[in-house]
């Protein structure tokens, strides 16, 4: 499974806002939790995300523990060029994470 | 967009003034025998024609983060809408919607964001926009730490600043601990 999953619709027209929805596998432990034996487990969320279209930044998002599990988003974007979407976000423990979804755009 | 009307703003509490904004006026030429009674059942409270009784209010939570980014700035109570549940079943994912209203200019918001009154991190996101963005419409899941008022906070591409209050009754807090 992908750690993330993207959606856009499949054609967009030129100059128009389009939906762009974005689901990422990850658990934001907010760090007050305590496992089977009592141990806390640390804190690890998304610090912060990054939506690229055909690379110039279209979103920024500082992320926190204040985002539920498995972190879900939608906005939209103005239609440019076919191209793609790169998400990319990075966590408490420096992991990265990206993924990608092409845009086709008609007119 | 309609906005539904739980999230019609309230006029500013300084001036009775209205945002001016196309999505918020009410179509057609009002009633006046209506707008009278409407009025008289509003009371003393009633400071304009547009006064509807929310669960929302026109008062800013004392939260330091918020503070902080305010710098002494006033904030209005306008165009900012926050769709969140009156009650919420399970404060681990809330659902929320945040839009600015009337903001169709490329850029026309630079970011919103979103603080909390009880969670352990105030600040609990910050979404920024791009400057060719024109429509300023986000949806998201939230955890919340128990029965709260969030506020919203839009920064306009002038610094202009809008506002936004609710508060969500939270039956199961997101953290147990007792925060």
């Amino acid at each position: 499974m992908a750690d993330a999953r993207i959606q856009v619709p499949p054609q967009v027209r030129r100059g128009e806002s389009f939906e762009v929805k974005v689901s990422i596998r990850h658990a934001m432990e907010t760090g007050y939790r305590v496992d089977d034996v009592g141990k806390p487990i640390p804190r690890n969320v998304i610090r912060e995300l990054v939506c690229k279209y055909n690379g110039a930044e279209a979103l920024r998002v500082d992320m926190s523990s204040g985002f539920a599990a498995n972190p879900f988003l939608q906005f939209y974007l103005v239609a440019r060029d076919s191209g793609e979407l790169v998400f990319e976000w990075v966590d408490d423990t420096g992991t990265r994470g990206s993924e990608r979804a092409a845009v086709n755009v008609a007119g | 967009m309609t906005p539904s009307p739980r999230s019609l703003v309230l006029p500013d509490p300084a001036s009775g003034a209205l945002p001016a904004t196309g999505a918020l006026q009410w179509r057609g030429a009002p009633d006046p025998t209506r707008r009278r009674l409407l009025l008289a059942g509003a009371g003393a409270a009633a400071s304009g024609p547009f006064v509807t009784v929310l669960a929302q209010t026109n008062e800013l939570p004392e939260i330091p983060a918020l503070a902080e980014y305010l710098a002494g700035r006033r904030p209005q109570f306008a165009r900012l809408l926050m769709d969140v549940p009156r009650v919420a079943d399970n404060g681990n994912s809330v659902p929320i919607k945040l839009a600015v209203l009337g903001a169709t200019a490329p850029g026309a918001v630079k970011s919103i964001h979103l603080f909390s009154e009880r969670n352990p991190v105030p600040q609990m996101a910050v979404f920024r926009f791009a400057p060719d963005s024109r429509r300023f419409d986000i949806e998201s899941r939230v955890r919340m730490a128990g029965t709260q008022r969030l506020v919203a906070l839009a920064t306009l591409a002038d610094d202009t600043l809008l506002v936004k209050v609710a508060e969500v009754l939270v039956a199961i807090a997101a953290c147990l601990d007792g925060t």
